[in-house]
């Protein structure tokens, strides 16, 4: 029966994965490749540079790492068992990856119920560590509120009163808004929201959405959407004089991922959060953008960062750890402290969030390609509440 | 005033541009009967090549490049692989497009890379021009002038020329044409090719609005099917009023409204379905005239009762033959087994066809996620109010939806899912948002993964068992008389819209029942279970199992998730789940239950 051949071929497949080398510590790394590969797809190349680094240079406590990566094509149902797998087939160490909130969400959830550890390198929203936080997640990204929080102080900075958001209809959109609206109220009280749009994810109504806002009249415009959507709202809102004499805040917007599709059309002047790696001169960013640049022939992304770092928090740990065993390794990730092509990080002990910071700059057109000008480093512990206030949203247990 | 005016001519941009796609949608389904799914790949193909060209031959060369491109590729794939399914249920053509989807998406991310790529504007059209003092883009008002061109073209192309008459009479009546003499597969070729290349334009008009993206093709065919059904199917001009209708109620929608934004174009089509069954300019489909295709369900003969033993037997062992991770793979395969059986029972048993099944699966599965968060219920009375949930949101969505039938209905239950799915998103308190409901185990005596598995084994036995009794008794023979021809059950005084409205219940408990279940293997709950791709897998399930194969739900969940489970672990896997999905829809379009009964069949009747 065809039933009973499939299974037996799943089984034989499970057979086949863990005969394999033992000598190796494993780690279960899950993301969205097929979902979003322009994100993913950086990211991966930066965590395989790290590990071919690592155990180039002869692994942790002389093994190598061995890194079983798979896609959860989206589907947070699927990331959870893939997780199941690789903690009861492939006996990894620990977790590590997703891209989406809501599947770093429910991969942390089933990481404390298994007692392992996961480390979500890319989720931005604020319940990961704080209101949904649990002792088994950390998080490396800056999250949402960090980065609003950086865009907030800069426009407190500047002469707008009246602002209008626009950001896209789901969580990462709202937690966006609500950041930076609390933020800046706080550090300039008199400051009005007098429209809000939703358009719904990646599918903008471009040309209706900047009308809208328009018609507000505001000072100063705080944008959230990303991705194909921020190309449309870019082009629709430049023909339509919409950022004319306006102050525009742009979380993500100097993130290479997003800046370059905009090619010489990218907005200039704009405030946003990114990562301009064509000028950051230090010793260790030159090196690792030599490093990445030679092994993958292309250009570095915001995801190269964040893989590359995932992969060196890891070693770290399991070099700080004294054993394999769960509770050791969050031992040894409560504040962990490592040295990255963008400076030190540390993982807080209060919530479990990475100090990894941010750019903050103007957006500029340089021979026909978006830049960030202008900028300078925030690192996470400048808008990082202080550690009483995070750890008392975080619920008890 | 002027403000009004500028938004209104924005808003009939946005429309002329989902006309351009939904006018070659509805113009194929008129003629081929086909529900293509992968139209929006078309699209998407479009924008992609006339991105290609336009950074080399310019705009304006780009635009007769991508139609005629996207042309051929839609007259391939009618060649290769649409034609051979023009006599299979409609719903394997519907499942065989979506192959088709994942292929292509695997192909453009191969040759153009993941990244968005933004195209140039159109020259000579860069510009705004006043009106009332309002700025008005000069591409807007293109847009608007092409869409308002194709449609006369086409108007003209199917009034006055010999092939629109041809292709109005196959729209009519496909089998007395071919008994004129009219030779159906020209007439399909030219209808594909020019269906493919009004999408190939709406992809390429849309590089000077937005850049082009690997998701554009999922993000255009929602709305494109809702412009389609809204319309009337099958009618030009009733997609280019559904169109302008759509994006006139978005564009002054969130003035007023701006989260209007997930539903808006749902919500229209449920209530233009239920005011208006047929859509603006649809015709009642005629009835299945006076045949009577007799389907009976497709069993294992004599081996069947010997086949089900046999498997619950090996069921019961699984946990002492698999490790942890085989028991919990085996347990979603029983979840999804479940979620299809109940599908299958409406589809299969009641011929009552659902897009939007995952509503129930979702309803089940929040259900027994709040009962445990907010009211802080124990995993049994959880798992009891699962499959109340999913019953009660099928009474509701079910009773307008029996009203309807074919690819009305269909569309309906689509609708009905896709406002669940955005209540879930935006009613942030209740259900959490994006954010889900998290921290959802099972009770301590069922939380090992083997104890779990029986837990749903016993369960799945109990649905299985229900829905089999229910199905052979006198309930299922009224059902599958409505199905098979319903006037005549209905003289014969068998209430034809309530039995099928019992039928949905009992479809819509059993998924509720399977997400009550699920919640509880995966820890939590989020909006993605309501989602198209969760009542896409559903009916792959279905489909790969077998539509009338009494076993097909259970085969089709295990085909399917073992399937994606291997593939999954290799490069450019959704193209080769693609090939897989269409190879069964070619080669086994009884599904491989339905090939099975054959089989049994045959030994059996040897044996005698």
């Amino acid at each position: 029966m065809t039933f009973l051949r499939l299974i037996a071929s799943a089984a034989v497949l499970a057979t086949f994965v863990s005969t394999a080398a033992a000598e190796t510590i494993r780690i279960g790394e899950i993301n969205s490749y097929t979902r979003l590969p322009a994100f993913t797809d950086p990211y991966k190349k930066g965590w395989q540079l790290a590990l071919e680094e690592i155990n180039a240079a002869g692994g942790v406590k002389g093994k190598k790492l061995e890194v079983i990566s798979r896609d959860d094509a989206g589907k947070p149902g699927n990331a959870v068992k893939i997780a199941e797998e690789m903690i009861s087939r492939d006996k990894v160490a620990m977790l590590a990856g997703t891209f989406f909130s809501h599947i770093g969400l429910a991969v942390s959830d089933f990481a404390k119920q298994k007692k392992v550890l996961f480390l979500a390198s890319e989720p931005l929203t604020d319940a990961l560590v704080w209101t949904k936080g649990n002792e088994y997640t950390f998080r490396l990204r800056p999250s949402t509120y960090m980065q609003a929080a950086m865009l907030a102080a800069e426009a407190a900075k500047t002469d707008a009163v009246k602002w209008v958001t626009v950001a896209p209809n789901y969580a990462y959109g709202k937690d966006a808004v609500a950041a930076f609206q609390q933020v800046l109220k706080k550090l300039k009280p008199e400051v009005e929201f007098v429209d809000a749009q939703w358009p719904a994810l990646f599918k903008i109504d471009a040309g209706v959405t900047v009308r809208a806002l328009e018609a507000a009249k505001p000072d100063g415009i705080y944008n959230v959407t990303f991705g194909s959507d921020l190309g449309a709202f870019v082009r629709e809102g430049s023909v339509r004089g919409l950022f004319d004499n306006r102050v525009v805040t742009s979380l993500l917007t100097g993130e290479p991922e997003y800046l370059e599709p905009l090619k010489g059309e990218a907005p200039k002047g704009w405030i946003v959060t990114g990562y301009p790696w064509y000028a950051i001169d230090t010793p260790a960013h030159n090196a690792f953008r030599t490093a990445y640049e030679a092994r993958w022939g292309e250009s570095l992304k915001m995801g190269s960062m964040v893989g590359y770092n995932m992969m060196l928090s890891i070693a770290a740990a399991l070099a700080k750890s004294p054993s394999l065993e769960t509770d050791d390794l969050i031992k040894a990730m409560k504040g962990l402290k490592i040295e990255t092509p963008m400076g030190p990080v540390v993982y807080r002990d209060a919530d479990h969030q990475a100090t990894m910071g941010a750019w903050v700059g103007l957006t500029d057109v340089v021979d026909n390609q978006g830049k960030m000008v202008g900028w300078r480093y925030v690192d996470g512990n400048e808008v990082l509440p202080p550690p009483a206030e995070a750890k008392a949203m975080r619920p008890a247990n | 005033m002027g403000f009004y005016i500028a938004q209104f001519l924005t808003g009939l941009a946005s429309a002329s541009s989902l006309f351009l796609v939904a006018a070659g949608l509805s113009i194929i389904f008129g003629v081929t009967r086909i529900v293509n799914f992968a139209h929006g790949s078309l699209y998407m193909l479009g924008a992609f090549i006339a991105y290609t060209v336009a950074s080399r031959h310019g705009f304006w060369a780009a635009i007769p490049a991508s139609m005629i491109a996207v042309g051929t590729i839609g007259w391939v794939m009618e060649r290769t692989v649409l034609r051979h399914l023009y006599g299979a249920p409609e719903l394997f053509q519907l499942v065989a497009t979506f192959g088709l989807v994942l292929i292509i998406q695997d192909l453009a991310l191969w040759l153009w890379g993941p990244q968005d790529l933004l195209g140039p504007r159109a020259p000579g059209l860069e510009g705004v021009i006043r009106i009332l003092d309002e700025p008005v883009p000069m591409y807007d008002l293109f847009l608007i002038a092409v869409g308002v061109i194709v449609l006369i073209v086409i108007w003209w192309i199917f009034a006055k020329t010999r092939f629109g008459i041809l292709v109005r009479a196959a729209t009519e009546d496909r089998e007395m044409l071919q008994a004129l003499g009219v030779r159906p597969g020209r007439l399909f070729q030219i209808t594909f090719f020019l269906g493919a290349a009004l999408a190939g334009l709406g992809g390429a008009l849309e590089v000077p609005r937005q850049p082009v993206s690997l998701l554009m093709d999922l993000n255009v065919i929602a709305g494109a099917f809702v412009v389609v059904v809204i319309g009337g199917l099958g009618s030009v001009f009733g997609a280019f009023l559904a169109a302008v209708l759509i994006a006139q109620v978005n564009a002054f929608g969130i003035l007023v409204f701006p989260e209007i934004t997930l539903f808006a174009a749902f919500a229209v089509m449920a209530i233009v379905l239920i005011l208006r069954p047929q859509g603006f300019f649809g015709r009642t489909s005629r009835s299945h005239s006076d045949s009577i295709e007799i389907q009976p369900p497709a069993t294992l003969g004599k081996l069947g009762p010997l086949a089900g033993g046999g498997l619950f037997i090996f069921a019961l062992t699984i946990p002492f033959l698999l490790g942890d991770f085989g028991v919990v793979l085996v347990t979603d395969i029983m979840v999804f087994a479940i979620f299809a059986a109940g599908l299958h029972f409406m589809m299969g048993t009641g011929g009552l066809i659902s897009f939007g099944h995952a509503a129930f699966l979702a309803l089940g599965a929040y259900a027994s996620a709040m009962a445990v968060s907010k009211f802080g219920a124990g995993m049994e009375i959880a798992l009891l109010i699962a499959p109340l949930a999913g019953l009660i949101g099928a009474a509701i969505i079910g009773w307008f939806a029996v009203r309807l039938s074919g690819v009305y209905l269909a569309m309906l239950t689509l609708a009905g899912a896709q406002l669940i799915w955005s209540a879930s998103v935006q009613w942030q308190s209740v259900t959490g948002g994006d954010d889900g409901i998290l921290g959802i185990w099972p009770a301590a005596w069922a939380s090992g993964s083997t104890a779990f598995y029986y837990l749903t084994l016993s369960l799945a036995v109990v649905a299985f068992i229900g829905l089999k009794f229910l199905s052979d008794g006198k309930f299922g023979y009224a059902v599958r008389a409505a199905r098979d021809n319903a006037p005549r059950a209905a003289a014969i005084g068998i209430d034809v819209t309530t039995q099928r409205w019992i039928a949905v219940m009992v479809s819509g408990a059993v998924a509720g029942l399977a997400g009550g279940l699920y919640v509880f293997s995966k820890g939590s709950v989020f909006p993605d279970i309501a989602a198209i791709p969760q009542s896409v897998d559903a009916l792959l399930m279905v489909l790969m199992g077998g539509l009338h194969a009494t076993t097909g739900p259970i085969i089709g969940a295990v085909v399917f998730t073992v399937l994606e489970d291997t593939l999954s672990r290799l490069p450019y896997w959704r193209a080769l789940l693609g090939f897989a999905i269409i190879g069964i829809a070619i080669l086994a379009p009884g599904g491989i239950g339905g090939a099975l009964s054959n089989l049994s069949h045959r030994i059996s009747g040897a044996s005698k």
